[in-house]
């Protein structure tokens, strides 16, 4: 792949229902090495369908057209074998609620395992090492015992973490955190922010970072896409959204998150 | 004297467990909001469901106009019923989609015995209107509507009563944002043109922060801090209050 080939590179991208309904209809954006995108909108505004079609996730039923080209493969249309040399290694998603991503009745070191396994070929007491390395790093104690647990011993946000490191185990160049946060309560939701903001900048990932909450998108990254009614209706930098946006929809969207901000600033 | 008044209470589910709620006191006084704040493990249902009179505290008292609620009490109890309703979080599921929302409107004045027939109709019509809906709303079912409308729905069908105390359970928080805004603005009109007393449950400091004036705080069964919402959030004395409000995401300005 040449330098001027971004890492992704999502043209015209439509997702249809059965139907034939358009749900996305001409998303393009691009993300290079190391940038990080948001994608903001409400709702049914299609932002959780254009990330799903960008790992090939798209449920049953749902089909994409247009391109996304993921470290140099066109994925729409791809087979499911191909899909999977790509996600975990490529490109990784972690969800809003880390208790359907995570299999209940797998113990979660094996299911950090499972990418290391698949991508890496690791085995044995490297696989072992690799899965305690990776629990680690995203700061959980006792790598072991968590290890050991299955998802409903541990707390929301310690499945979030481990949601994540399962997620970035094999190095992926591109994260795409869904809603990563929104099931959590607001002091976990910190925590795990920082968190993905740390990993993302000390292994120079990629992120789309996707969230119906402008101020968690605008601490996350610095360029955003706002999406409505499965359209994009502006984009640009952060900054220039919320100081002056155009479309009348993001307007509204940045007028509603100023008051409840403002109503906070009580003294 | 206060409507509701929680006077050191306390809750357990079970024996020899560490209660639900330990301690907790405070009084919704009328046309003071109150707000209950907290994550999750605070005690927030269990509170809402000891204000609803679904259970009774294992510790401490509650006290409605200034008497203790006994839920054997049937007078009693059926006066609750007519002073203190409720809103809850999710619209979708809150309405029963095989009832016109007339009806669904309407059902508090026949169960509380309030009104019948036309008299009822009329208060439902004024209750639409009241929640900004149009009339012929009454006509139709609650799939045709969006979730900030069905939320209105929801709100009517408290208030078509007129309630002295709505207590609304986290009751934006499963809308977006621009319709959150919304609603909060129709809970406040609302408190003041019928005369109505918020009390609402929620995780959110800035919607309890835009809505409510007394803010309680909780966390792990027990109020760290409450009073005048301008003092909590404005100047937390609790460090947990602090920490709550440093982070919650702000837009840069």
């Amino acid at each position: 792949m040449s330098d001027d080939t971004p890492l992704l590179d999502v043209r015209g991208l439509r997702v249809a229902s059965r139907t034939g309904a358009p749900l996305v209809q001409d998303v393009s954006f691009t993300v290079g090495t190391g940038e990080r995108l948001g994608l903001i909108g409400e709702s049914g505004s299609g932002k959780s369908l254009t990330s799903f079609a960008v790992t090939g996730l798209l449920p049953d039923g749902l089909s994409a057209s247009g391109s996304v080209v993921l470290g140099g493969m066109q994925v729409v249309g791809a087979r499911e074998r191909e899909l999977v040399t790509v996600r975990g290694n490529i490109a990784s998603v972690v969800f809003q609620e880390p208790l359907t991503a995570l299999d209940p009745l797998m113990r979660l070191g094996k299911q950090v395992a499972e990418p290391l396994r698949r991508h890496l070929g690791l085995r044995g007491a490297a696989l072992r090492d690799a899965v305690h390395g990776a629990l680690d790093e995203v700061r959980l104690p006792d790598p072991e015992r968590i290890a050991r647990a299955y998802p409903h011993e541990i707390s929301g946000g310690q499945r979030q973490r481990v949601a994540i490191a399962a997620a970035l185990a094999c190095r992926p160049r591109l994260l795409i955190a869904d809603e990563p946060t929104t099931a959590l309560d607001v002091t976990v939701q910190a925590e795990i922010l920082a968190l993905i903001d740390t990993l993302v900048a000390e292994r120079d990932m990629a992120l789309v970072f996707v969230s119906h909450d402008l101020a968690v998108v605008s601490r996350m990254t610095d360029t955003a896409v706002v999406l409505r009614h499965g359209r994009v209706v502006e984009r640009g930098p952060m900054t220039r959204l919320l100081s002056a946006p155009t479309d009348p929809y993001t307007i509204e969207l940045v007028r509603s998150a100023r008051r409840l901000d403002a109503a906070l600033e009580v003294s | 004297m206060a409507v509701l008044e929680l006077r050191d209470v306390g809750f357990s589910y079970r024996r020899n467990v560490k209660p639900a709620l330990d301690g907790v006191s405070f009084a919704v006084e009328a046309g003071r909001s109150v707000g209950l704040v907290g994550e999750s493990g605070a005690g927030k249902t269990t509170v809402l469901s000891l204000l609803l009179g679904l259970s009774s505290p294992t510790a401490g008292q509650i006290l409605f106009d200034g008497a203790p609620l006994d839920r054997r009490d049937r007078e009693m109890m059926r006066e609750f019923r007519r002073s203190v309703q409720t809103v809850f979080q999710d619209p979708y599921s809150s309405l029963d989609p095989r009832q016109s929302v007339g009806r669904i409107i309407g059902e508090p004045l026949r169960s509380l015995g309030i009104a019948t027939g036309a008299d009822a109709n009329e208060r439902v019509a004024a209750a639409l209107q009241a929640v900004g809906l149009p009339a012929d709303a009454s006509r139709r079912y609650p799939h045709e509507f969006s979730g900030g409308q069905r939320q209105r729905i929801a709100i009517a069908r408290a208030v078509v009563a007129r309630p002295r105390i709505l207590l609304a359970d986290e009751p934006v928080s499963a809308l977006d944002v621009t319709t959150r805004i919304q609603i909060i603005e129709l809970l406040a009109e609302l408190g003041v043109s019928e005369g109505m007393t918020v009390v609402m449950v929620s995780h959110d400091l800035g919607v309890v922060a835009a809505l409510c004036e007394h803010t309680v705080v909780l966390q792990g069964g027990r109020i760290v801090e409450q009073g005048d919402t301008r003092d909590v959030l404005g100047s937390p004395a609790d460090p947990y209050t602090r920490r709550l409000l440093d982070s919650v995401p702000r837009l840069p300005v």
